[in-house]
């Protein structure tokens, strides 16, 4: 299949392109390789490798504090995600696509968060819940907890941000006469959006959303300030143990996820294969 | 929006703002009463991550029929913030300074002695102590030093059981691969205060310049300021000595091939005694079920189980014949050396802060 | 959205001479579609007002007030003190100190991501996305222990040093040096670069590049002329997304590069936590997104035009 690259096959920057890449991605993997070995150390520190062994994964299992921590995690993970990917993809949609009043206010307020330091997001929230929750309670007599609901809402809070912005860079790139024909063609906007715009934004809210979902992985500071009686989430857990010292426990479950959200993609790639066809791409190609 | 409408918003939220300051402090927190071995409840937990033994949670779950949800903080400050907010845990493993913050700003019960049957297994040294005065509010959880590890095959004959091996330049300059101090204020501020023959609680604003100087002078030998990794950087030999807490540092060393090219020092001129308490904040809602799980852990063979897990010193004195020979050497050095317990110094925090700061730079 | 699905596009044809009636139709369409972005605004609006902006508010509300001696705010005596140290020389020297790194973190990134968007958006479309999965899985691992990885890596014992061994050189220790801090914001922030960069290249429109090779025939000269300018918006997006957290990071710095200087996330944290001092902590965030978001609007209008005129 040949593609239109913009460059002659196997000319000089087609090469320094492809080892810069290569290069890029054993700088990727690097860590992950040190990461994967040092799992199956036996030693107690992460560091420092004395023999292999499989003590780790077998602690994994049976530690039920690292099993909870990663099931918050994940559950977190999974609506961040999924309701930052919605609202950041409208967001970005209404920013590209049409002209409305304080559209310049909208389009900073979805900065601010970005912008804001991790630790001051996570004070403000905690402030704001605290006193959310007490005003709930004298006005409607319904006292909600902190807990994995507070956790989701300040991610969301964070997430649609960085969706927004990956959204909008595949927005800013789509030529509009290209909906604009398919405004004529279709019956309605919607029609147009779901049978156009959609398909050729796609890879950017999948882009959006895989930023969302590492980003929710990962976040301890936030995630500290606003959780609740048994909702710790891994990464705060990890950081919990400077009082032990980290243990290649933590590399076992990183392994694990890894594993996991390989095999999740994978399976994903194929259900897609087989359901969507390669419509939007095709399209795309012949441009 | 227009700047009406936001200087409207902004007045609303000032009101309501004020309006909900000062909710925390001041409550009675007298009233408790308990019976012995009283559950109401199930007890949310919170503590430092692997601090607790999971078989001891699971023999108090059978025991008393009642769930343990365990939630885990990875600093003291993190864990007031939480408090402050109001959120609702019934046990919390606050530092020995944090306990009297807690205290002043009335987030804190006044624990019900009676229910504590145990509470005479308590070393009478760990019943007082400054943050506590009547140990009315903190039983003590665990307790450790703040010292120096030292590979002592990098050190060679340069090794003297003082601060001068790690703020001492000209020592530290032969040192391969430096020294480690704590990216602690408060920890590293307070060990050069101790290298200077203050106290680590001064609080006279020259002295604190002065040891702000002493890390300053230091830096060429220092190679990091880790609060958390220390550990493993002396073991693998990537610092010469490093400055950190007691129970990392013997688990560390005792994981390395040849465990007598280590010691761990308190420092003669002084080192950091912490002691981890636990403390029923106001907000409980299930005090009696708490000083149950209290009372367990003050049992002689339960508290020996928790430091034979964890290798952190054992503030119960009955438990001793139950605890592995190799942690009471370890501590039995430690109650006689030179030690103070850091405390809160109110504004002073901001000095030692910037200080710190300013001296890293 | 409703029915009928007026496109505001003006395709409206008149007999000659209605102007008035043209113009009030188009009016009529144009507030149809202003109505239109709007609703789809509002859900991201009202939930970034309720979960943001008036969280926001107490912050600055807080940045006013002052510290009690434990550390409590109290909430009366309002007054500039903690705005007023955001000059201190402290401040200032760790604020610049900070702006430097981020600069030279989001260059190094967009030197490395720049090629690799380009290599990934050029190949096949089953490779493409393939790729972007592999860019994106590392980061699904524990933040942490992969910062952990990276000590092992540049520690006195990892591969660098043993390969300069190898050649009879000296041991080299990055761990703990400028450098370090650098490899280890540069990795962490570099999908953040690389995905709006691939998402803006991948639907570049390749004929258009064509066109600029046969007509300037130079390589570069096309690369510079066209592709440049169309993946603006995802430079912009990349920079964005790297300068501005890398302002705030300070777990890498503390872990790789031994925190031997204070940066303003490092010193934003130890406000709130260490020295408990809420007001300043405020003060000093407030300053810092002023800041950003100053630097973020210089940014947009020093690149949107180039690169929506094309």
């Amino acid at each position: 299949m040949s593609v239109v690259t913009g460059l002659r096959p196997k000319s000089p920057a087609e090469r320094l392109l492809a080892t810069n890449s290569w290069l890029v991605f054993a700088f990727f993997y690097a860590p992950i390789v040190v990461l994967v070995v040092f799992s199956f150390n036996a030693n107690e520190n992460v560091g420092i490798w004395t023999e292999p062994s499989l003590r780790w994964y077998r602690e994994v299992f049976r530690d039920e504090a690292v099993m909870g921590a990663l099931r918050n995690s994940l559950i977190v993970a999974a609506i961040s995600t999924t309701v930052a990917t919605i609202l950041g993809t409208m967001a970005a949609l209404a920013l590209e696509r049409f002209r409305f009043r304080g559209q310049r206010v909208y389009d900073g307020l979805l900065y601010l968060p970005i912008i804001i330091p991790e630790v001051t997001m996570a004070v403000m929230l905690l402030l704001f819940f605290a006193q959310g929750f007490q005003w709930l309670d004298g006005a409607i007599g319904w006292s909600p907890t902190f807990g994995i609901g507070t956790i989701s809402l300040s991610h969301i809070a964070f997430n649609i941000s960085f969706v927004t912005v990956v959204v909008r860079a595949r927005l800013g790139q789509l030529d509009p006469r290209l909906e604009e024909a398919a405004a004529d063609l279709y019956a309605t906007r919607w029609q147009a959006f779901r049978g156009i715009t959609l398909p050729l934004i796609l890879p950017g809210v999948a882009g959006g959303a895989l930023l969302a979902l590492t980003l929710s992985l990962d976040d301890v500071v936030i995630t500290n300030f606003v959780a609740g009686p048994g909702s710790t989430t891994l990464p705060v857990y990890v950081f919990g143990l400077v009082r032990r010292g980290v243990t290649p426990l933590i590399n076992a479950v990183s392994v694990i996820m890894l594993a996991a959200s390989m095999v999740l993609v994978a399976v994903s790639f194929g259900f897609q294969r087989g359901s969507r066809g390669r419509v939007p791409e095709s399209m795309a190609e012949d441009g | 929006m227009t700047t009406k409408r936001i200087a409207a918003i902004a007045m609303a939220l000032l009101a309501l703002v004020a309006a909900c300051g000062d909710d925390n402090a001041g409550g009675d927190p007298t009233a408790i009463d308990c019976a012995p071995g009283e559950t109401d409840g199930n007890l949310n937990f919170y503590n430092w991550s692997e601090y607790m033994d999971p078989d001891l949670i699971a023999a108090f779950e059978s025991q008393y029929g009642v769930d343990v949800i365990e939630s885990y903080y990875e600093s003291n400050e993190a864990m007031l913030s939480q408090i402050q907010a109001g959120v609702a845990y019934d046990l919390i493993v606050p530092s020995d300074y944090m306990v009297k913050i807690m205290i002043d700003e009335g987030l804190a019960i006044k624990l019900d002695k009676d229910a504590l049957t145990n509470y005479g297994n308590l070393a009478e040294e760990f019943r007082t102590q400054p943050y506590d005065p009547n140990g009315d509010y903190s039983v003590a959880y665990q307790y450790g030093t703040t010292g120096l590890g030292v590979n002592l095959e990098l050190v060679g004959d340069a090794f003297v059981p003082s601060w001068a091996l790690v703020f001492d330049p000209d020592l530290t300059a032969n040192f391969a691969g430096g020294v480690s101090l704590l990216n602690d204020p408060r920890e590293t501020m307070g060990a050069a205060l101790e290298y200077l023959g203050y106290s680590l609680n001064d609080t006279t604003l020259e002295h604190l310049e002065e040891a702000a100087q002493v890390i300053k002078d230091a830096r060429p030998g220092i190679a990091t300021f880790d609060s958390d990794q220390y550990d493993e950087n002396l073991a693998n030999g990537e610092v010469a000595v490093a400055h950190g807490y007691s129970g990392n540092m013997i688990v560390a060393i005792g994981e390395t091939e040849n465990p007598d090219n280590f010691t761990y020092v308190l420092p003669e001129e002084g080192a950091t005694l912490w002691i981890d308490n636990m403390v029923i904040p106001t907000i409980s809602t299930a005090p009696c079920t708490a000083h149950t799980f209290i009372d367990f852990l003050l049992d002689a063979e339960n508290g020996a189980q928790l430091t034979n897990w964890n290798y952190y010193g054992s503030p119960n004195a009955a438990s001793t014949p139950f605890l592995d020979q190799e942690v009471v050497d370890f501590y039995a050095a430690t109650l006689e050396a030179d030690t103070e317990v850091i405390t809160d110094t109110g504004d002073y925090e901001i000095n030692f802060t910037d200080l710190f700061a300013e001296a890293k730079s | 959205m409703g029915p009928g699905g007026v496109d505001g596009r003006g395709a409206v044809s008149e007999p000659g001479g209605a102007a008035a009636a043209r113009s009030e139709l188009e009016d009529a369409a144009r507030r149809a579609e202003a109505r239109r972005g709007f609703l789809i605004a509002l859900p991201a609006w009202f939930y970034l007002t309720l979960f943001f902006v008036i969280p926001l508010g107490i912050v600055a509300v807080y940045s006013f007030a002052t510290r009690s001696s434990t550390g409590r705010t109290v909430l009366s005596d309002w007054n500039f003190d903690s705005y007023r140290r955001l000059w201190d020389s402290l401040v200032v020297e760790i604020a610049l100190r900070t702006l430097l790194l981020a600069l030279a973190t989001t260059l190094i990134c967009l030197m490395f991501a720049y090629p690799l968007a380009y290599y990934m958006a050029t190949r096949r479309p089953a490779l493409r996305n393939v790729l972007l999965i592999l860019v994106m899985i590392p980061f699904w691992s524990n933040f942490l222990v992969r910062t952990y990885a990276w000590k092992v890596l540049l520690g006195s014992d990892g591969p660098v040093s043993q390969l300069s061994q190898a050649l009879g050189g000296e041991p080299i220790r990055l761990l703990f040096t400028n450098t370090a801090v650098i490899i280890g914001l540069v990795y962490g922030f570099l999908p953040f670069m690389v995905l709006p960069l691939y998402t803006a290249l991948e639907r570049m429109d390749w004929s258009l590049v064509e066109a600029a090779r046969d007509l300037y025939a130079d390589g570069w000269t096309a690369f510079r002329k066209v592709t440049w300018p169309l993946s603006i918006p995802g430079v912009v997006a990349g920079s964005i997304l790297v300068f501005i957290p890398t302002l705030g990071a300070y777990v890498t710095p503390a872990i790789l590069g031994g925190a031997k200087t204070t940066l303003a996330g490092d010193y934003i944290v130890s406000q709130f936590l260490a020295a408990r001092n809420q007001p300043f902590g405020s003060a000093l965030s407030m300053g810092m997104m002023l800041i950003m978001l100053a630097a973020t609007i210089v940014y947009f209008r020093w690149f949107r035009p180039s690169g929506r005129d094309l």
